[in-house]
């Protein structure tokens, strides 16, 4: 049955109205027009619809409408834009860090949520982050060196005065 | 730079929404054989203005049959016009891939595009930007060879005047075939070929911008998925769609023949009347396929044609010298991109659009045309950006789907995404192969003679071909298209037998390719083709010689090498890779080196592989590669390393976890857990070393990598453990087996 649900997405209450069951991701790109969560498999087993629930990376093709209600949402749109880009985005820009770029979304999803965790994560740590994410160009090494990228300048960021 | 992109993109999509069409206004090419050889893809695309157009304000627009795969092309065709023309990079605009407007250059496989596209463009740059002189010199009253030419600005000698090219391009100017008379600019000239660039597309995809066709939503736009049948080969019984009918939200449900569908307002809505159509059908199955475990098997034993790929000296020639033998198996390897494929189509007064990521949209409405029952001329297919796809995914197959879904509904706007085990069960795979190398070790340790014979389904199912169709739906109608004949890609490219020509100096040698018309499963293009399997039979096999011989692999290998190119990124990876690593207390360390020149005429790879292996759980670690290449002049020197990097990682991948399963009816790998690739906790480290080579031809290099690839790291575990993996996947159970 159709409801309508209030939601709270990268900053803005938006209203939507759906199933319920229907999985969050397709109100995302659906509803609200957004492109950065992707559907990979439906499954919640690549990684590449993944957006932030209270800084927590969740599945959104596999989480339902109803569960994310006053929770805030925060998609790779709400990191910033191609003219402000967050210090990931930069970073992954600087590093060249994708070949097609459809599992990108899920990489930096899920790389913010590590830095705020470990500001200073260690090569292995981004590694271990990611390893529930998939990349099938095989651009890994380019992804690993972005997050580092991205955790360097953030610290020097906070020091610089 | 990005904003290009973008503008490209919007204005394509807007198109869309708008209703225009763009007529097709490129002159067919002169009949094949009558007419000049021109270089590159001007050969068959012989106009000026269908490559490039000289805008009002002085940008251009360069028109290219070759797609973005996320390879980086557009980026790395922009540089090359850019610099032929003297223009600022950001002043070249890209249009790719459409039926309207973009010659007609195949397929973007093969890694060939900078090898025609790229050489078309630069030639036609060269030519444009001479005829723009020329015009400039008869409005300024001065001698060509005084003007100067800066940012798209033809000045006199002195500065004192000058003409922009849009000022000079009015009319008829470039409405002219090609001479290919005006020489590109030398080596040293280029400004912008030649570096690292930053890719056109990227701030799009790392901010979610709307680039991919899964991202292209057109007003009134519907949401379709297909029901496949559950096997290959299965009849539809009978089916009661009452109920999905009344689902929330369901348009239509559509059947002809074996072929099932649904569309419905909202996305998910399609997705749930999908599972229940699947519910509602019935089929009967039957067990076409054969064991899986003895497809290889299978494979030697089914009819096949024989080809004598190459033959040299006296192959039978013997001195009694110590003979060997070994057989290398791979199994079929799926695309497995991480996005399925996707389409929108929308017919609107007997014509058809669709917006599809297929490699190639010509072939791709050739068959839609056939399976339609339309005109070509009927149909526009214009390339929007997907998931990388390595090949002939199912991208095309939803193309077909989207469209007949989109005519099931009076043509309203049909956007149709494969569900991940529809791409998986349906896409046509990389074809299983044996191949068979035997050779005869003389005493000095030369190699008297060689025979290599290869066992493999074709490589090569692609729209397009001159009868059927490869589309999958166009089989299940109920007055089915069924594909074509199988063949394959002849020498000098190849495709089961790609790379099975050694590039080493044998006297006598012999290569015969057994194709298998018969194919238990699906199977087409994937990167790398044949030349991965022949590749990893070949160097795996010259590591056996050599042990057997007694000499180190690399002196091996340059003893049977005269190519210099060949010789140096043999040289240059072992240099780089230094000492090999001492025990590491993560099992036993091993190196391995592998070389390959791409068909035997592109780039030139040579890898180092460091491994370790756990003897007591199986496990094969890689742990770091270098490698060589030599891929000619480089035109995006970053492009290329990101290239090769995944190549090697995509070739591990493929190397230690891969195989498509199946049971006797149909594919059982249908997610990621059934069929895994390689994850973050498990990639190698890898260095490139690029020797450029800025005066020779560019050589494609996108799919280089893979061959050597595996092959260094079987010789890798070779090294580490004295026993020789010759069977694919490196799995922890061949691995345990291999060492019991």
């Amino acid at each position: 049955m159709s409801q309508t649900f209030r939601l709270s997405v990268n900053g803005a209450v938006r209203t939507v109205t759906a199933d319920g069951d229907t999985p969050l991701l397709y109100v995302l790109r659906n509803d609200l027009g957004l492109n950065g969560p992707r559907f990979g498999c439906g499954l919640g087993q690549c990684g590449a619809c993944s957006v932030l629930i209270g800084n927590v990376p969740v599945r959104s093709c596999s989480t339902p409408l109803s569960a994310v209600q006053d929770a805030a949402v925060v998609t790779l749109e709400g990191l910033g834009s191609i003219d402000k880009p967050h210090p990931l985005q930069t970073a992954f820009i600087a590093e060249q860090a994708a070949q097609c770029g459809y599992c990108s979304n899920g990489m930096i999803m899920t790389a913010k949520s590590l830095l705020d965790e470990n500001p200073h994560p260690k090569p292995e740590q981004v590694r271990q982050a990611l390893s529930g994410n998939l990349c099938r160009c095989g651009t890994h090494t380019r992804i690993v060196r972005a997050v580092l990228r991205a955790a360097d300048h953030l610290q020097s960021a906070k020091v610089t005065p | 730079m990005t904003a290009g992109l973008l503008r490209l993109s919007r204005r394509a999509f807007g198109r869309a929404v708008a209703g225009l069409t763009v007529a097709f206004t490129l002159a067919p090419g002169l009949v094949f054989g009558q007419a000049k050889k021109l270089p590159g893809s001007l050969l068959n695309n012989r106009r000026l203005d269908g490559w490039l157009r000289v805008e009002p304000d002085g940008a251009v627009t360069v028109f290219t049959g070759k797609v973005e795969l996320g390879q980086g092309i557009l980026t790395a065709l922009s540089q090359i016009a850019a610099d032929e023309l003297d223009l600022p990079f950001e002043r070249v605009r890209m249009v790719s891939g459409s039926t309207a407007e973009t010659p007609d250059e195949g397929h973007t496989a093969g890694s060939q595009s900078i090898e025609y596209s790229g050489t078309a463009i630069r030639y036609a740059a060269a030519e444009a930007r001479r005829l723009l002189l020329e015009r400039a010199a008869e409005r300024l009253g001065q001698p060509i060879d005084s003007l100067v030419v800066e940012d798209g600005v033809v000045l006199t000698a002195d500065r004192s005047r000058h003409l922009g090219y849009g000022e000079l391009a009015g009319g008829d100017l470039l409405q002219r075939e090609a001479s290919a008379m005006v020489p590109p600019k030398p080596a040293v000239r280029r400004r912008i070929a030649g570096q690292p660039i930053p890719r056109l597309d990227l701030p799009a995809k790392f901010t979610g911008g709307a680039i991919y066709v899964q991202d292209l939503r057109l007003t009134g736009m519907l949401h379709g998925r297909v029901v496949h049948p559950p096997a290959y080969h299965a009849d539809l019984l009978s089916l009661d769609e009452s109920a999905v009918r009344r689902l929330p939200g369901v348009i239509a449900v559509v059947r002809d023949g074996r072929f099932l569908g649904v569309v419905a307002e909202r996305e998910e809505q399609a997705i749930a009347a999908r599972a229940a159509l699947q519910k509602a059908a019935r089929w009967s199955h039957q067990a076409s396929l054969p064991r899986s475990d003895r497809l290889h098997q299978e494979l030697m034993g089914m009819p096949a044609d024989t080809s004598q790929v190459n033959s040299k000296g006296d192959p039978t020639k013997s001195t009694g010298g110590r003979r060997l033998e070994a057989s290398y198996t791979r199994p079929c390897l799926a695309h497995a991109s991480i996005g399925p494929s996707c389409a929108v189509a929308r017919f609107g007064q007997d014509r058809l659009t669709v917006w599809s990521h297929t490699q190639g949209v010509f072939p791709l409405r050739r068959d839609l045309a056939r399976v339609l029952g339309m005109a070509e001329g009927a149909i526009t297919v214009i390339h929007g950006q997907g998931s990388g796809c390595y090949g002939h995914n199912g991208a095309d197959d939803v193309a077909l789907d989207a469209a007949l879904l989109s005519r099931a509904v009076d043509g309203r706007p049909v956007r149709v995404q494969w569900m991940r085990d529809d791409e998986f069960a349906w896409e046509p795979f990389g074809s299983a192969m044996v191949v068979r190398v035997a050779a005869e070790l003389g005493a000095d340790g030369g190699i008297v003679n060689w025979s290599h014979d290869i066992w493999s389904n074709t490589h090569s199912n692609r729209p397009g071909s001159n009868a059927g169709t490869n589309l999958l739906s166009g089989w299940h109608l109920s007055q089915p298209v069924p594909a074509g004949p199988p063949k394959d890609i002849p020498q000098p490219n190849g495709g089961g037998d790609r790379n099975s020509i050694p590039l080493y100096e044998f006297p006598n040698q012999l290569v015969r390719y057994h194709l298998v018309k018969e194919m238990p499963l699906r199977v087409s293009a994937l990167r790398a083709l044949g030349a991965y399997a022949n590749i990893f039979a070949i160097e795996s096999f010259m590591d056996e010689l050599a042990a057997a011989a007694g000499i180190d692999p690399l002196a091996f290998r340059l003893r049977h090498l005269k190519d210099e190119r060949a010789r140096a990124v043999l040289q240059a990876a072992v240099d780089r890779a230094g000492a090999a690593p001492p025990a590491a207390g993560d099992g036993l360390p091993g190196r391995g080196l592998a070389f390959a020149q791409y068909k035997n005429h592109a780039a030139y790879v040579a890898v180092v592989a460091d491994v370790a292996v756990n003897p007591k759980d199986g496990a094969l670690r890689v742990k770091r590669t270098v490698v060589a290449v030599d891929a000619g002049e480089v035109i995006n020197p970053d492009g290329l390393r990101n290239q090769i990097e995944g190549g090697v990682i995509q070739s591990t991948s493929w190397s230690l976890k891969e195989q498509v399963r199946f049971d006797r009816e149909g594919v059982t790998s249908r997610d990621w857990v059934s069929y895994p690739i390689l994850t973050f906790a498990e990639m190698p480290e890898v260095e490139v070393v690029v020797l450029d080579r800025p005066d020779q031809a560019p050589l494609g290099a996108g799919e280089a990598a893979q061959g050597p690839t595996v092959a260094a790291i079987a010789n890798a575990f070779a090294r580490a453990t004295g026993r020789r993996l010759r069977d694919l996947p490196f799995s922890p159970d061949r691995v345990r087996k291999v060492m019991a």
